[in-house]
């Protein structure tokens, strides 16, 4: 889960990692009367996406009229498609130099790894790579003091700047492991007169870990659509093309995607409704499927821990209770094989034992190709 | 000669009297795994397939030595089920839930790492020395012996090319699912050099999908160190990027695990790269008769 830039910095302050004055708002008026509070102000739309900067999504102001104006353009502004709901003004702070610091997850060490370099402020893809310090950090240890000033000696930084540095990076270590994060990222760590702030806050919370982090607010880029999937345990990713796709597990759901197209289809969805389940979520994924109102619709069942019987009764279920008009392929192996088929075949749907034959057909039955 | 595990392996299911957990001891009893023990708390002195049921992890190692565990549990449990296995002196665990939490997946590796012991996935099928023992929860009848060794990061999408290669009457040495997400136990690199080193293993299947860079690692390792042929199908060519395809790990971000990264750093290190899971078997078949 991605947190808004100003969600990021209230946990920041809770670690004591300084963070510039700020304000939230939501109207124009709202931010204008801010600047008499602040001051010279930066307006910052609370977005999630990376391309806020580039597409305008922050602006400057020193006195009520400029604030306003600035903030009503920007609560105008769809950033890669987002509406701006919630502006973050922040006090303009004296920043004497931009570092980059970030700790992620570095699934081939199995650590944390801290990336730091002294080229902030810039897209963190155009640093090169020997200006990006790497420090993987044992979890057993935790973020050590020599790890810090090893961290530092590495990237030149020396004086005050290092004494700073050696502070700040295990609180952000500490934020990190106690708030289940996959990506804490500063771009850029400021150095001001009054030491190091972070002028932004980039936090991702492992989704997996949310149920131990009550306290945090749930924040969701899904659609509609999604939303409901989700609320049904389902991985759900809306697609652009008309063959809705249903498949057991998340690999071979990625690999019926990539063979739809391959044989010049367009598909809907991603949709894996996971291993194992039941009759009643087999039938709430075809429905919601159903729901999307695709022109054809293909399923593929490689049974192992899923049984294909459970899968063509749910299928049955459907088509009986809320009928099932489109064209559909249907591929169904693996566990409880004969069983699933013989339950099809009694309501007129043949089933194939081969996926490619399947997409095939999907692909045909769809009358682009 | 098979690699991590032999028809001797001596194994616990810890979480056995769970739905998944009974029903997989069955069926890795079916395939011929020494399953000599189970763990549940509260629940010992029962028996789960004939199999007896004890209250630790200590307890059943006591009575049986047993060399491994393969864990059924929700993921919120499985840390602590981990760390005793691992403090009980088990040396290969195999975890089956999905959904762990990222970090706790790195104390469980770093705990691994200091007692020196194999841990697989978590959210993986787990692991096959074909026609001797499985720790794991894949369907028994497409793992049959031969000479391709498979290392898979997905489940499903594993069976489909095993089975691929069953129906072309190509067997499997041993077959390893890695698990599907961002922090798991081994990676390919790990495998390949099992495979490298096994005698039986003639060629080597790997299965790799969208996301992190573990592919682009195994073809360094490749190029450098590889001296069999090794075949390769990628999942996720179509994924748009930022749209995270159900394995946690499958996602481009930043413009960082694509197929096409993935696929040009593979084919650089003289693997052949499948374009569609059909497509497996014949090239396997050339590259063993070229052998």
């Amino acid at each position: 889960m991605k947190l808004y830039e100003y969600l990021g910095k209230e946990l920041f302050s809770q670690y004591d990692i300084p963070v510039p004055r700020s304000k939230l708002v939501e109207s124009a008026d709202q931010a204008g009367q801010v600047v008499g509070e602040l001051g010279e102000v930066v307006i910052k739309s609370q977005v999630l996406s990376g391309k806020r900067g580039k597409a305008g999504g922050i602006g400057f102001a020193s006195d009520f009229a400029e604030a306003q104006k600035e903030a009503a353009r920007i609560l105008d502004l769809k950033i890669d498609g987002l509406a701006t709901e919630k502006l973050l003004i922040e006090e303009k702070i004296e920043i004497e130099q931009e570092l980059y610091l970030a700790i992620t997850i570095d699934g081939s060490a199995h650590r944390p790894v801290v990336l730091a370099s002294l080229d902030g402020g810039m897209d963190v893809e155009d640093v090169a790579e020997n200006r990006m310090i790497r420090w993987p950090v044992d979890v057993t240890l935790g973020m050590q003091g020599y790890m810090a000033r090893e961290i530092c000696r590495r990237m030149g930084v020396t004086g005050n700047l290092q004494k700073e540095l050696v502070n700040f990076l295990p609180k952000l270590y500490r934020m990190f492991r106690d708030q289940d994060a996959e990506l804490a990222e500063i771009n850029p760590l400021a150095l001001t007169p009054d030491g190091l702030v972070a002028a932004d806050a980039k936090v991702t919370i492992d989704d997996d870990a949310l149920y131990r982090h009550q306290e945090l607010p749930r924040i969701t880029e899904k659609t509609a659509l999604e939303l409901k999937a989700e609320k049904l345990d389902l991985a759900y990713v809306e697609l652009e093309g008309d063959i809705a796709v249903m498949a057991n597990g998340a690999g071979i759901t990625m690999a019926t995607l990539d063979m739809v197209q391959h044989y010049g289809g367009e598909p809907a969805n991603f949709l894996d409704f996971g291993g194992g389940a039941d009759l009643e979520k087999t039938a709430q994924s075809l429905e919601l499927l159903l729901g999307t109102d695709p022109k054809v619709l293909l399923i593929n069942i490689f049974g192992g821990i899923t049984r294909c019987d459970v899968v063509a009764e749910a299928f049955v279920r459907v088509k009986e209770n809320k009928g099932i008009d489109l064209p559909v392929s249907f591929r169904l192996v693996g566990t409880n094989e004969s069983e699933g088929r013989t339950i099809l075949e009694k309501v007129g749907i043949k089933t194939f034992t081969s996926m490619d034959e399947a997409v095939r057909h999907a692909v045909v039955l769809t009358g682009t190709v | 000669m098979p690699i991590y595990i032999d028809q001797n392996t001596r194994v616990l299911v810890q979480g056995i009297t769970g739905k998944q957990g009974s029903f997989h001891t069955g069926q890795m009893i079916a395939y011929g795994t020494k399953i000599v023990g189970g763990v549940s708390p509260g629940k010992g002195g029962q028996s789960v397939e004939g199999v007896p049921v004890y209250n630790s992890t200590f307890e059943a190692v006591e009575h049986h030595s047993a060399e491994a565990s393969i864990l059924f549990m929700p993921a919120p449990f499985a840390k602590d089920a981990a760390f005793e296995a691992l403090d009980a002196g088990l040396k290969i665990i195999v975890l089956i839930p999905e959904s762990v939490p990222l970090h706790d997946a790195m104390e469980i590796m770093a705990y691994a790492r200091q007692k020196n012991a194999v841990v697989v996935g978590p959210n993986t099928f787990g692991l096959v020395s074909s026609g001797n023992s499985k720790i794991g929860i894949m369907p028994n009848r497409y793992f049959v012996p031969g000479p391709v060794g498979v290392v898979s990061r997905s489940g499903t999408l594993c069976y489909e090319i095993v089975g691929h290669l069953t129906e072309n009457e190509i067997g499997t040495t041993t077959v390893v699912g890695l698990g599907g997400d961002r922090v798991v136990g081994l990676h390919f690199i790990d495998v390949l050099k099992k495979f490298e080193e096994d005698p039986a293993t003639e060629a080597v299947v790997m299965v790799g999908e969208i996301g992190g860079s573990a592919e682009e690692e195994a073809a360094a390792h490749i190029a450098s160190s590889m001296t069999k042929p090794v075949i390769a199908y990628l999942a996720g060519k179509s994924a748009p990027p930022g749209k995270r395809m159900g394995h946690a790990g499958a996602i481009i971000e930043r413009g960082r695990g694509t197929f096409e990264s993935k696929a040009e750093a593979l084919s650089k290190a003289g693997v052949k790269v499948a374009d569609l899971p059909m497509a497996v078997p014949p090239l396997i078949k050339t590259a063993l008769a070229d052998k």
